[in-house]
């Protein structure tokens, strides 16, 4: 690894500080996990490194009464993988924290990193984007709120401005009767990255489908929405059609490409039967 | 570059040594602490040969900064156990023959003692999820799961 400088910060302010200074030449690190092996690699060259382990605050998972969840950056895979406030109201959510790496990765990987490495198929993405996190970003004109679906904006690039840290994530409340999942495929059970990723969030009010927000991963420059599939579920019942028709509307959003780890084909199938997996779960979880 | 001084608890011992900032704390264990037991296999956080506790949580500590161990408690094989007192884990490894070139050993108990402290009886299921971040080349997959199971029965919730 080339050599870096290595700035401790003890809060929030001290990071932004030190960003501000030498913010282009700098990356922040949090887990590390991704962040180390493109150092190793030579792919990532940082004349200094941010350690964000010593900045309490980031670390700060919170139940809001009434009004959702606060995550911050630093929170690992594993926390969000156990919490059993995460996984009774945001299944989804733990689910997707449960697949990062192994258990030796996902005790070291962060909620934050994962999104701010921003790679197309990064697993926490999906369920956030369907939950409709807003991304809280601080910077050294102060503090601004992303909604995350407007946070990725290529392959590993986010709205991120050099000196701008990401600091938590707010996850709405749901409403009664609302159900989600997340399913990947890999050919391997653990320690694998998504061929394809798939969350589905529903919420359901007199037997219609209220609410629906459905996120891909892995097949586009960045996790997307597919939100034609969404609306073609708002104000109907969730019956088999309806969600064949939603899964074949989510292929349509995705622009997926062939590579090593599956061809555009099977990519396309694999968003489809995902879709209808995970939309199945997501009714019977908010019948619950 | 200036080394830094690390102040962690090492094995229970307070411990403080120098480091240069851009070392890993699989480096510095090596390295300057001379501790083998963890060892490189991948360096990308892949194999688990690396495995030692932070804060009582098993974690690849080829991708981790030895400074973000600052104030931190970390455990390796070596302080896993005493030469003449072997933690249950141990004991079976060696009483049912588990390593065959040893390369991956340290990380694989490492790994089955964090899991067997959060989960005294685990089923074969949680087991093989257990140290499924551990890669064995020798493919001895079938007598780690044998031996994990019968520390496991005999002595269950020993410190991680």
């Amino acid at each position: 690894m080339r050599r870096f400088q290595l700035a401790l910060p003890r809060n929030i302010d001290e990071c932004v500080k030190f960003l501000a200074e030498r913010g282009p030449e700098t990356k922040v690190i949090a887990g590390g996990t991704d962040l180390l092996p493109q150092m190793k690699n030579g792919l990532l060259k940082p004349a200094a490194v941010v350690d964000l382990s010593g900045v309490a605050d980031l670390r700060t998972l919170r139940r809001q009464d009434g009004s959702g969840l606060r995550v911050g950056a630093s929170v690992t895979a594993r926390e969000i993988e156990r919490d059993a406030y995460v996984r009774s109201a945001y299944p989804a959510l733990a689910e997707s924290g449960a697949l990062v790496g192994s258990v030796q990765i996902r005790n070291l990987a962060t909620v934050g990193g994962n999104l701010c490495n921003a790679a197309p198929s990064a697993d926490m993405a999906p369920p956030l984007l369907a939950l409709e996190a807003e991304a809280v970003v601080a910077g050294p004109r102060g503090r601004r709120r992303v909604s995350l679906s407007d946070f990725f904006t290529g392959v590993r690039r986010t709205v991120l401005a050099p000196d701008e840290l990401l600091v938590e994530l707010i996850v709405p409340a749901l409403g009664p009767r609302s159900g989600g999942q997340y399913l990947r495929h890999t050919p391997r059970r653990e320690l694998d990255i998504a061929v394809v990723g798939v969350a589905s969030q529903i919420t359901m009010s007199d037997g219609v489908c209220a609410k629906a927000r459905i996120a891909l991963a892995a097949v586009a420059p960045t996790p997307i929405r597919a939100t034609a599939a969404e609306q073609a579920l708002e104000g109907r019942p969730l019956t088999a059609e309806q969600i064949g028709r939603a899964a074949t509307l989510a292929v349509e959003a995705a622009r997926p490409i062939s590579d090593q780890r599956g061809s555009a084909d099977f990519r396309r199938h694999l968003v489809a039967v995902l879709t209808r997996r995970t939309l199945t779960t997501a009714l019977e979880r908010a019948a619950r | 570059m200036a080394k830094q001084v690390l102040s962690f608890t090492l094995n229970d011992s307070e411990t403080d040594v120098l480091v240069q900032p851009y070392v890993t704390l699989l480096d510095a264990l090596r390295e300057d602490l001379e501790l083998t037991g963890p060892k490189e296999g991948c360096g990308t956080g892949d194999c688990g040969a690396c495995t030692v506790h932070l804060d009582g949580k098993p974690v690849a500590s080829c991708l981790v900064l030895a400074l973000q161990a600052r104030g931190r408690s970390v455990r390796t094989i070596e302080g896993l156990g005493r030469f003449d007192a072997l933690h249950p884990l141990q004991d079976a490894f060696v009483r049912l023959g588990v390593p065959q070139c040893g390369f991956c050993i340290p990380g694989v108990l490492m790994a089955a003692a964090a899991l067997l402290a959060e989960n005294p009886h685990p089923s074969e299921e949680e087991i093989r999820y257990g140290i499924a971040g551990n890669l064995c080349r020798c493919t001895g997959y079938t007598k780690m799961l044998a031996a994990i199971t019968e520390a496991a029965g005999v002595a269950p919730a020993r410190r991680a």
